[in-house]
């Protein structure tokens, strides 16, 4: 198991049998369906899996959305509040399960964060530093999915734009379409900045949903089974 | 750490519990307030919106080292983007009641890695003047327990596993965070006064050293109390 930066120092070494699996992507990019599909396959296949995702530690992630409600929260606040969330499952949930020999599919990871904070103008250097103890994946897949059918298929699912993941809170436009698409372009540029450095692999997001799970199933499959003939 | 070009005054103080600081801090406050200058004053775990999410975590005790570092973080981050910055950029003294360096303590005596909580912390500026009320835990922890005899589980340092009894557990911790102020004294430049002597002698002693922080011409902005700025 590696760390990104100083990791947790306190724990021990920890032995991980286990695979951490990361699908990135935004809204409407299809991730939670294919995590979904991805699931049902490797359970299939026999292999124990458990799904982890941002806003979901029992101890923060209702308190993010009740104080988004409450009070606008200011940039670094709010990159401290998902990163203590994420530091919450981190430790009581997926480092157990990798632990115990799971595999973790988490459905977004501090990608997302680290994203959303530069577009912010937080320096990307603080959010590197700040995710230190974040444990790296096996695999990260970002789902890219061009902004405009983004929006098209967030308007159709939900009928409405999330406030904070059409970049509202910034003033980009008072547009809300196109506050979302110039958003959606900075999230998308700043995974493409990340790529290299954190080993991220663009997958197509466009295509049928069969399609890009094949694609996804594919690349786990031939890493699971690397594993196996270890 | 960033310097501005602010033209307030931050000055924290910092000690273990029951080191007096607060009372020191307090004195300072109405001081600075009568001979007019504009004041704001803040302390550590106080912002509303992370308070509720935090207490419910201490009650479970759930939280790990890394958690209660960055809640904390978060609390902190909420200050001071929200009060902090804009009112030293405003002109204002900002009184804070523990800063940076409490955090550096408590979550290094928790096992975090010192370089990373330093790192997380480092969008705060460097104060103006940082007191450290230099006393034996002995002395602090008798101070607390006057008028409190339960100890609360974090307070305490019950999760370190110190120790099952909770007032060995805590002077054990206690003697740890001043281990850890006690390396900041050079470090990070903290002004040390001795927590043990007279109130009023301490006092007098802080007040040199902040009259010369105070400009000449006083900024003609009006006092207000942290729950007044809550409503902008």
């Amino acid at each position: 198991m590696n760390y990104y930066g100083e990791g947790i120092t306190y724990l021990k070494k920890v032995e991980t049998k286990g695979s951490l699996i990361v699908l990135e992507g935004p809204d409407g990019s299809g991730r939670s369906t294919q995590v979904d599909m991805i699931t049902t396959k490797l359970e299939a296949d026999g292999h124990a899996v458990i799904t982890t995702g941002l806003k979901r530690s029992e101890l923060i992630g209702a308190g993010i959305l009740e104080a988004k409600h409450k009070l606008p929260l200011g940039k670094k606040t709010l990159a401290l509040f998902y990163a203590a969330d994420f530091a919450d499952q981190l430790e009581h949930k997926v480092i157990p399960a990798l632990h115990a020999g799971y595999v973790v599919l988490a459905d977004r990871y501090i990608y997302t964060l680290m994203a959303r904070s530069s577009v912010r103008g937080i320096s990307r250097s603080w959010s590197h530093d700040l995710f230190g103890f974040a444990i790296q994946p096996d695999l990260v897949f970002y789902l890219d999915v061009p902004p405009v059918e983004l929006f098209h298929r967030v308007f159709q699912k939900y009928g409405t734009l999330d406030y904070y993941e059409s970049g509202a809170d910034i003033g980009l436009s008072d547009d809300l379409f196109e506050s979302f698409v110039l958003y959606q372009r900075g999230i998308a540029k700043e995974f493409r900045l990340m790529e290299e450095k954190y080993g991220i692999v663009r997958i197509d997001g466009g295509r049928p949903v069969a399609e890009v799970n094949v694609d996804l199933q594919k690349r786990i499959d031939s890493y699971l089974g690397s594993l196996r003939r270890r | 750490m960033p310097r501005t070009g602010r033209k307030g005054r931050l000055i924290v103080v910092e000690g273990i519990d029951g080191s007096g600081k607060s009372t020191q801090l307090h004195l300072l406050d109405k001081w600075l307030r009568s001979i007019g200058v504009s004041v704001f004053f803040t302390e550590w775990n106080s912002s509303d919106v992370v308070k509720e999410i935090t207490s419910k975590g201490k009650k479970k005790a759930l939280l790990t080292p890394t958690t209660f570092c960055l809640l904390h973080a978060t609390d902190f981050a909420d200050r001071y983007e929200r009060n902090i910055s804009p009112l030293l950029e405003a002109g204002y003294f900002v009184l804070a009641d523990r800063y940076i360096y409490t955090a550096f303590a408590r979550d290094i005596v928790r096992g975090c890695n010192p370089t990373w909580v330093r790192k997380v912390y480092s969008f705060a500026i460097v104060p103006d003047a940082a007191f450290y009320f230099r006393v034996p835990p002995d002395v602090g922890m008798a101070r607390i327990l006057e008028g409190r005899p339960k100890l609360k589980y974090y307070e305490a340092g019950m999760d370190l596993n110190l120790s099952n009894d909770e007032y060995e557990s805590y002077r054990i911790f206690q003697s740890r965070i001043v281990d850890q102020y006690e390396s900041m004294v050079k470090k990070d430049g903290l002004i040390v006064i001795d927590g043990t002597l007279d109130i009023e002698k301490q006092q007098e002693m802080m007040r040199q050293r902040v009259r010369r922080l105070i400009p000449a011409a006083k900024p003609r902005v009006p006092i207000l109390d942290q729950k007044e700025v809550a409503l902008y």
